[in-house]
């Protein structure tokens, strides 16, 4: 059954913007997506979004839907109101750069900022044995899209521009977990953590597990493990006497 | 005029998928600076999008597996028309490259042992498929930029800048080649965000761009696969093979409408799925074809002991390769016998218990869960066939990835030849990793051993700007989508799953037509991430493609994997042997011409029983094989 949408749409830049409202047809069975490129399609053809998948796969299609972090392709037009007004705006804590699109730039640098995976020394190639339960854990977090939602909505940095440089935000905090996890990955990896990506800053508040399409368990079983981890290091009598002993600079870390 | 930004490279990379990835860390490795240029964001690119898994012969579930069984496989599925040398190196290196990622930091499923765990696919004899639930892709892509990401950090550590050597321009769409004096000597095109244009100089690139599927209005592929690698490659005067194969993956969502060609992964069938008509009848026991009569189970009770019984039972039909399928439901729909949204139906819920379900198929659920308010546990899927992947491309060199000209290499789904008239599932992403690093390899190497570097010509980067440019100048033409759309039905009615010469012929003239429309297109507005301009540049490349895959079509007049003409329903064996090779003709024409398949090595054709080859070969082209040579000293 078709019917006509009242889409309240946010177009603009990086300098100005403002909400713009669109009548549009919408059919059985669509999505969010579904309804923005009918838009572009047929009464605004420059109206910028990000898409690839359509299917929940890829991660490019978050939005603030009614002010709520979602996948523009995996949100049914059936569970709105058909009566009320649908507000679309793009993700609020990076800067716009056209209408839908933002600029993700933050999460690549911080992508970047943790430490790769560290291959065990003198394991060939072929020669890697795990098993299923143990990889499981780190399987978890690897399911992550990099929809940037949990990014988005954490409060560390929603509003917080100042602790964006302190902070990797829930997402990476979880890659930090996944490495260490890794039944594999040799690296020690809980100072770091707290003291280079501010896992201290995260206060548990699961806004990031809420918003995940994955159904991540980011908080549960990553953050606050990571935690754990990192309070039973900083009191371990030897590691704790280690680190005072041998306390390096970072210059000739 | 404005300013065109300016970069210099050893290697540049057009494509951020498999491919482009592992091209990129190969010519790094090599010591080359290297520049990774897609349209979308790193990680989005089709790669991240594979379900079912990746095939590599490492015999971990079933030890009898090994090289030559992956190398018949292949062939048997493209109908020996592959180009044998690329599935040879495809079938040895397959394993090295996936035990690679492993060091990488990837984590498949494992088997008991610990070893990687390998899942059935359609055509692959045993268990072949790494994979990672049915989200493979994505590990694949992830662990390929996290390994970019490590090579980075130790550029960072020895020259305090991440981007030393290896750069990723992300939304950032190539639109031209360049070349001087014959050779490639750059690469222009324009960033998404600002509109800005931006010039590579650069005398070796690797194309990665992926597929074509955009051509088509039904399709698993996203915007982005316009061709456009196909297109730069042709217009940079290299050469195209075998664009009239193109896969039909037999099982997509057919309903609701909005996501109607959304893949639903072949690991439901290789998991024990079934597909069943309106009466309730498996019915692709009536579907095998003699050439596959000896390796599928013509009874129900033969598939399923398969599952458990491999060694002493035939695979179940579900599980031929994708061509066979396609056009079997494409046959049942056609006979009335159909689902009520014109699909069939697949299910998987009265073949096992939903918690085995939840856990192999995952994404399988939720995708059907909130799309379409399935719930696969306890009801049938519905399906039906929808484009998925291009078998034709590039024509390469199959050690070294590079195309007939100088400097410009191409691996993975647009470099042709591999995968024959049809791809087998699983071999995409194995084919990325093994040609991508050949590819990455191939140009380093084409770069040690140039003198001079060409320069770029000014002229030639003006006229890509002012080419770039035209849609804004355009007056009175239509919008870019309204003639994307036009061109997809075409495709798709005329150039689709099952072909007519003179439907094909029509395409062809409404092609023509289609030219000089997209010639004329206008764009409204800015510059500034404009989806429509961008469509409207894409559409360019989607109509040389076109005319490729059309011209192709009518030309091979038989049946073949990826290609079936209803008019010439038999497999030819005097078509095995014949490539259609494609060039550019001018702006937006092609030209094709017919060019003898190279021989196999004897050594290869060995591995196959004489009768085999028979179904496939001409007899003068069996002389060689070793039963043929030892039945003439018998004779004789
Ligand atoms: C839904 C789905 C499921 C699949 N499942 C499997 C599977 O289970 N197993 C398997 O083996 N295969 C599978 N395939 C096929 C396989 O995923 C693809 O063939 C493969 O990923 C293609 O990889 P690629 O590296 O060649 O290109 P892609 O991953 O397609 O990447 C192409 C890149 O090129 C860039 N690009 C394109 N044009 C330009 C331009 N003009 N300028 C700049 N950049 C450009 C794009 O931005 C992108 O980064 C699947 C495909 C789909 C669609
Ligand atoms: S749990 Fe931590 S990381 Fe997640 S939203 Fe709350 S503060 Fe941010
Ligand atoms: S953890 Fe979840 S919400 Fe965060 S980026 Fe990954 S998929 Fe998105
Ligand atoms: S388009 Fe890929 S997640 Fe929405």
């Amino acid at each position: 059954m078709s019917y006509t949408a009242h889409f309240r749409v946010w177009r603009g830049d990086s300098n100005k913007g403002e909400l713009v409202d669109y009548n549009v047809e919408v059919n059985e069975g669509e999505v969010v997506l579904d309804v923005i490129h009918r838009l572009q399609q047929t009464q605004t053809g420059d109206l910028a979004v990000r898409w690839n998948c359509k299917a929940g796969k890829c991660g490019s299609c978050g939005a603030e839907i009614n002010g709520r972090p979602r996948l523009m392709c995996m949100t049914r037009m059936s569970i709105f109101d058909k009566s009320e007004a649908l507000t679309v705006t793009p993700m609020r804590t990076f800067p716009v750069i056209r209408d839908l699109v933002t600029d993700v730039e933050f999460n690549y640098q911080k992508a970047r900022e943790i430490p790769a995976f560290a291959p065990p020394a003198g394991v060939a190639p072929g020669e890697y044995r795990m098993e299923q339960v143990d990889v499981e854990r780190s399987q978890e977090f690897r399911k992550c899209i990099e929809c940037y939602l949990c990014q988005n909505v954490c409060h560390v940095v929603r509003d917080h521009e100042e602790n964006k440089p302190a902070f990797a935000g829930p997402r990476f905090l979880m890659r930090i977990a996944e490495l260490d996890m890794h039944p594999l990955d040799a690296a020690d990896r809980k100072r770091a953590a707290q003291e280079e990506h501010g896992l201290g800053y995260c206060n548990i508040t699961k806004c990031c597990t809420e918003v995940c399409p994955e159904h991540i368990k980011i908080t549960d079983n990553a953050l606050i493990p990571l935690k754990e981890r990192v309070v039973d290091r900083k009191y371990d009598p030897l590691v704790w006497l280690g680190s005072k002993i041998f306390k390096r600079t970072p210059a000739n870390a | 005029m404005s300013e065109i930004e300016r970069h210099s490279y050893d290697v540049v990379v057009i494509g951020a998928g498999g491919a482009g990835l592992r091209a990129a860390i190969e010519a790094r490795a090599r010591g080359k600076r290297t520049a990774i240029i897609s349209k979308s964001l790193l990680g989005k690119a089709h790669t991240v999008m594979a379900e079912g898994g990746c095939a590599a012969s490492m015999g971990n579930v079933n030890s009898n597996d090994n090289w030559m069984v992956h190398f018949r496989d292949t062939m048997r599925g493209g109908k020996f028309f592959n180009n044998w040398r690329m599935a040879e190196l495809h079938a040895k290196e397959a394993p090295d490259r996936v035990w690679e990622l492993e060091t990488y930091g990837a984590l498949f499923d494992r088997t008991k042992d610990g070893k990687i765990s390998q899942r059935n696919f359609g055509g692959h004899t045993y268990p072949r498929l790494a994979h990672v639930g049915d989200r493979t892709g994505l590990e694949l892509i992830r662990t390929l930029q996290q390994k970019i990401v490590s090579l980075q950090q130790e550029d960072f550590k020895a020259t305090g800048d991440y981007e030393s050597n290896i750069k990723v321009f992300h939304e950032c769409t190539i639109t031209d080649l360049l070349k001087t004096d014959g050779v490639i000597s750059g690469a222009f095109g324009y960033w998404r965000g600002t509109g800005g244009f931006i010039l590579f100089e650069a005398p070796a690139v690797v194309l990665a761009t992926g597929g074509i599927g955009k051509l088509f209005k039904t399709t698993t592929n996203s915007w982005e696969y316009t061709g456009d690698g196909h297109a730069l490659a042709l217009r940079a005067g290299a050469t195209l093979i075998n664009m009239e194969f193109i896969q039909f993956h037999p099982t997509a969502m057919v309903w609701p409408p909005s996501v109607k060609g959304i893949l639903v992964t072949e690991s439901v069938r290789g998991d024990g799925g079934v597909l069943t008509n309106s009466e309730g009848k498996r019915f692709m026991f009536d579907y095998i074809p003699d050439v596959f009569k000896e390796q599928y189970a013509t009874t129900a009770e033969e598939s399923d002991r398969w599952y458990t019984d491999p060694d002493n039972n035939r695979r179940p039909p579900e599980l031929l390769p994708r061509d066979e399928v396609a056009r079997a439901i494409n046959s049942e729909v056609k006979a009335g016998r159909g689902s009520p949204h014109g699909g069939v139906f697949l299910d998987v819920s009265s073949r096992m218990p939903a918690e085995v379900i939840l856990k192999k198929l995952p994404s399988m659920y939720h995708q059907f869960k909130v799309l379409a308010d399935v719930d696969i546990t306890k009801e049938p899927m519905q399906v039906g066939p929808t484009c998925h992947y291009v078998m034709g491309g590039v024509e390469v060199e199959p050690d070294t990835a590079s195309s007939n000209i100088s400097g410009l290499f191409a691996a993975g789904e647009v470099a042709g030849g591999m995968h024959g008239s049809n791809r087998l599932g699983g071999n995409s992403l194995s084919d990325l990793l093994v040609f991508g690093r050949r590819a990455g390899l191939g140009a380093a190497n084409y770069v040690d051993g140039l003198g001079a570097r060409p320069a770029v010509n000014e002229a030639d980067a003006r006229a890509a700007e002012t080419r770039a440019l035209l849609p804004f100048k355009n007056e009175g033409g239509e919008n870019a989508y309204t003639v994307h759309l036009e061109l997809q039905q075409t495709m798709n009615d005329l150039v689709g799953i099952i072909r007519k010469g003179e439907e094909i012929e029509l395409a062809l003239k409404k092609l023509e037509d289609l030219a000089i429309r997209t010639r004329q297109v206008v764009v409204e507005g800015h510059r500034e991430f404009n989806p429509g301009w961008h469509l409207a540049l894409d559409l360019r490349n989607m109509l040389l493609v076109s005319m490729c895959v059309a011209k192709a079509a009518l030309e091979r007049v038989e049946s073949r994997g990826g290609h079936t003409r209803d008019d010439y329903p038999v497999m030819d064996s005097d078509w095995r042997h014949v490539l259609l090779v494609l060039s550019a003709r001018g702006e937006d024409d092609v030209r094709l011409r017919r060019q003898e398949q190279v021989p196999m090595r004897p050594d290869l054709l060995d591995l196959f029983e004489l009768d085999e080859l028979k179904k496939y070969y001409t007899g003068e082209e069996l002389g060689g094989h070793r039963a043929g040579t030892a039945g003439e000293s018998d004779t004789a």
